[in-house]
This record gives C-alpha cells, sequence and structure tokens, in this order.
C-alpha cells in the first residue's frame, strides 16, 4: 500500500533563544544557535523540524518568536514549535511568528478541553498534542507534565485514546528516562502500545543511540516519525545519512 | 504586484517568504478586497477548517473581489490546502456550508484504509493526469508536503491535474485555465515546493 512516507525529524530545545541539550529533562548544554542549526538541517533533508521552547521567561518567549520567524524565512520546510503554550490566543501567536504546528502538553492535562477548543480554531492537522511518559521504579508506565517533573500516573495508552477522541492530529510521544541517554532507543513496547490504539500518526522522540534504533521504532514501535536530538548534536550522524540508512532498511522515506 | 490573500486564516508569513525567494516582483500581503485589483497574480494560502474559511472571506467581501478579479478578469490564481477546497460547491468540515463554487465537487474527510494514518502528514508523491504549466512530468516524481483531514472529491475530471495515494487515492492538485490549487504545501515542501511557486509566477493567462 502506498502511504506517506516516514518522517525523520531533529528536535530543537531552546532556552532563552539558544539551543540546548538536556539529560532526562534535566541538566542541559548550550549547544549553539538555533537559526544556524535549522539551516543546517534544512540542507540535510530534515523532513520536518520540532522546536520545543524551556524557558520560563515571558524574555524566552519573544525570544523563540523571533528565532521561529528568521528559521521560517529561509527554511521553507514544516515547523512545529511547542513548549509553555497554555491558549488559544499561545497557539494564535506561535502561528503568526511562522508555525506551521503546534505542539502542547501541561496544558492539556490541566485543562484537556484545550485539545477540542484548538482543533476546532486551527484544525486537527495543525495540533500536536505531546504525551511524556516515564516507567517508576515498580516499571509502571504513567504520564507527567512540567517537563516530565510532575508524576500524573494515569496510563499513557488510555490518555493517547482519549487525546485523539478530542481532536488532535498527531501524537509526540517522548520516553523521559530515555531522553538524552543515547542509548537503548524508543521503547518499543509503549509505543506499539499506543500506535496500536490509536489511528493519529505517532512520532516517537527520545532514546536514540544508534541509527538501528530510527528503524525499530518504525518497524517494531508502529512511528510514523522519529524524532532525535542528541545523535545530531553529539555525533557526525546527519539527516542525510540517516535517511540513506532507513531506505536501505526498506523504510519508505524521503532520500533526495 | 503578486497578492496573497489574508483573510485571518493562515500562515501568510511562509508563503510571502517562499514568494520572495522566487520572485523579484513586488509581493504584498492584502486585507481589503480593493487591493486585488492591482494583482497580477493571486494566492489564497489557508490553514483552517473550511466553515471558519468560507465565512471570513465572506464576512471580508473577498469571496466577491476574488470571482472579479479570477473569474471575470481572469487573473492566475493559486489555492493552497483550504485554498483548494474553498473553491469547491461544499465542504463538510464543521458543516455542510457552500464554498466559492469555482471547480464542481465537494470537500470530505480522508478515510483511513489499512494502514493509513489520518490526517495524512508527510511527504508523499503526485501522479499526473495531464499537461499543465504547474506541474511537469520530472516534478510530480517528487515529494511534496502534506498536512489535511479532509479533501477535495472533484466532479470536473478535467480540472484534476494530479492525483496522491494515502491509503487510498485523492486528488492532490488541480488546474482550470487560470485556477491552480494544490492540497500539499508548495511553500514548505523544499527546492521542488519552489519550483511549482515559480511555474504559477511565470504563468501569463492569454
Amino acid at each position: 500500500m502506498i502511504l506517506a512516507k516516514k518522517r525523520l525529524i531533529p528536535t530543537l530545545l531552546l532556552k532563552d533563544g539558544r539551543l540546548v541539550k538536556t539529560v532526562r529533562y534535566d541538566t542541559f548544554k548550550d549547544v549553539g544557535d538555533p537559526v544556524r542549526a535549522a539551516r543546517v538541517y534544512d540542507a540535510q533533508g530534515a523532513d520536518e523540524l520540532i522546536f520545543l521552547d524551556i524557558s520560563a521567561s515571558r524574555e524566552g518567549r519573544s525570544l523563540l518568536y523571533n528565532i521561529i520567524t528568521r528559521v521560517a524565512e529561509e527554511c521553507f520546510m514544516p515547523l512545529t514549535v511547542g513548549g509553555g503554550i497554555r491558549t488559544v490566543v499561545d497557539i494564535k501567536k506561535t502561528l503568526r511568528a511562522g508555525a506551521d504546528r503546534v505542539c502542547i502538553n501541561t496544558q492539556t492535562l490541566l485543562t484537556p478541553g484545550i485539545i477540542n477548543q484548538a482543533a476546532e480554531a486551527f484544525g486537527a492537522s495543525t495540533l500536536v498534542v505531546s504525551i511524556d511518559a516515564k516507567k517508576n521504579s515498580q516499571g509502571a508506565y504513567g504520564i507527567t507534565s512540567y517537563s516530565g517533573k510532575k508524576w500524573i500516573g494515569r496510563n499513557p495508552v488510555d490518555w493517547a485514546e482519549e487525546v485523539e477522541n478530542r481532536g488532535a492530529g498527531e501524537i509526540f510521544l517522548s520516553f523521559v528516562n530515555r531522553d538524552g541517554t543515547m542509548g537503548k532507543g524508543y521503547d518499543n513496547n509503549l509505543l506499539r502500545q499506543i500506535t496500536d490504539a490509536v489511528s493519529i500518526p505517532v512520532i516517537a522522540s527520545g532514546g536514540v543511540g544508534r541509527l538501528d534504533h530510527f528503524v525499530s521504532g518504525i518497524l517494531e514501535g508502529g512511528a510514523s516519525a522519529v524524532a532525535a536530538a542528541s545523535i545530531f548534536h553529539f555525533t557526525d550522524q546527519s539527516p542525510i545519512k540517516v535517511h540513506a540508512y532507513m531506505a536501505d532498511a526498506g523504510i519508505e522515506i524521503r532520500t533526495e | 504586484m503578486i497578492a496573497i490573500v489574508d483573510y485571518g486564516m493562515s500562515n501568510m508569513h511562509s508563503v510571502l517568504k517562499a514568494v520572495e525567494a522566487v520572485s523579484y516582483d513586488r509581493v504584498a500581503i492584502t486585507v481589503s478586497p480593493g487591493q486585488l485589483d492591482d494583482a497580477t497574480h493571486i494566492i489564497l494560502p489557508g490553514v483552517g477548517s473550511f466553515a471558519q474559511g468560507i465565512r471570513n472571506l465572506r464576512d471580508r467581501r473577498i469571496d466577491e473581489a476574488l470571482y472579479r478579479q479570477v473569474i471575470k478578469k481572469g487573473k492566475p490564481f493559486m489555492g493552497i490546502c483550504l485554498g483548494m477546497h474553498l473553491l469547491a460547491d461544499n465542504g463538510d468540515e464543521h458543516g455542510p456550508n457552500s464554498g466559492l463554487q469555482w471547480i464542481k465537487g465537494r470537500v470530505i474527510p480522508l478515510e483511513a484504509r489499512g494502514e493509513s494514518q489520518i490526517p495524512h502528514i508527510g511527504w508523499n508523491r503526485l501522479s499526473l493526469c495531464k499537461n499543465s504549466p504547474l506541474i511537469d512530468d520530472s516534478l510530480s516524481r517528487k515529494d511534496f508536503y502534506f498536512v489535511h483531514k479532509y479533501h477535495f472529491h472533484c466532479e470536473d475530471v478535467d480540472a484534476v491535474l494530479t492525483k496522491t495515494f494515502h491509503g487510498a487515492e485523492f486528488v492532490s492538485a488541480i488546474s482550470k485555465g487560470n485556477i491552480f490549487a494544490t492540497q500539499f504545501h508548495p511553500e514548505k515542501s523544499q527546492d521542488n515546493g519552489l519550483k511549482i511557486l515559480k511555474n504559477f509566477l511565470e504563468f501569463n493567462h492569454p
């Protein structure tokens, strides 16, 4: 069957206008200028870029809008932007700045109705809901908010179903325990449970340390798109190389 | 002047920058219907729902101005995504509502078939149904960026320019005289998308 191609998505984490990288959602390093990084990913044929802002201040937010506008001026590719979005007005501002889609997390857990409202106002395809899933010390999965800091405990599969029913167009699923570890790859067990439970596409994120992790996220986990940050920041892997590797492994992906 | 129509629905900024990247002509984001008088080419972008889109066009009387400029005067027109849907007779998104009724058809939801996930989000190819100045054979074999939940079920078979498969086949581009439209986002499809915008801007109605 012919379908849309699978997507490879570099994630760019921003704090006060700089590109940073976290490990398990904590301890972050400055890894450079976000506009320059976006330009490189664009030239290397990345399928989409996701910007997640972790600035706490209002100054940080306006720096974010400025960066998105500058990226949108020269990178003619899909841009998804999230972090700190609380209201429909925030969504409007983010789209006005140049984002094509927005990604919401914490607010969907505080007031789930924001998903319905946003889908109604901007269309389902504009709305990505981010789910930060964590495994606790007993090995049980639960969702978290506030960048992985607050344990909500609700089952991620149940929550994913609710997110779909409320009108989200896509799920960005992160594995908090694996963020920045460049370790074992995605949690394909949980990923598969969620991709089986919903019919909207799912982006997997967190834990990629080797190229075969991208492949297993799609073949074993059922993801429509695979996201990563560290492997691009800290190794010589580029979207070009990863695309070629994935195509060799039999995945339908862009190769030019 | 190249006019990009602002009707409160879309990310005009991206379309503006993409047009500026391929043309030396003046480009303007237009808010009042009268500004379309000076346009040589008109682009109707759009992200959002059919219901809200058609309401905004009518409330601002842009529908009448578009009719004068595109249908009466024959100015080259390009609709993108929602801007393509609005050309239909009717749309079911938060509807039903009537559209501009320039191209026969109805905007209906994409159906999930087999492994196809809806919305259709990502890069996909085109299969060319006829010749057109907008998309040639070599471009139709490239990938373009789609993000949509509804599609234009086109009853005017001669207007269908390309089709795309995502579980099932749907119309991904339309051309009829001076009217062009794409379901995908050329302004978001890197170099191949820019080529399509350039082809449109180089088209002059005889």
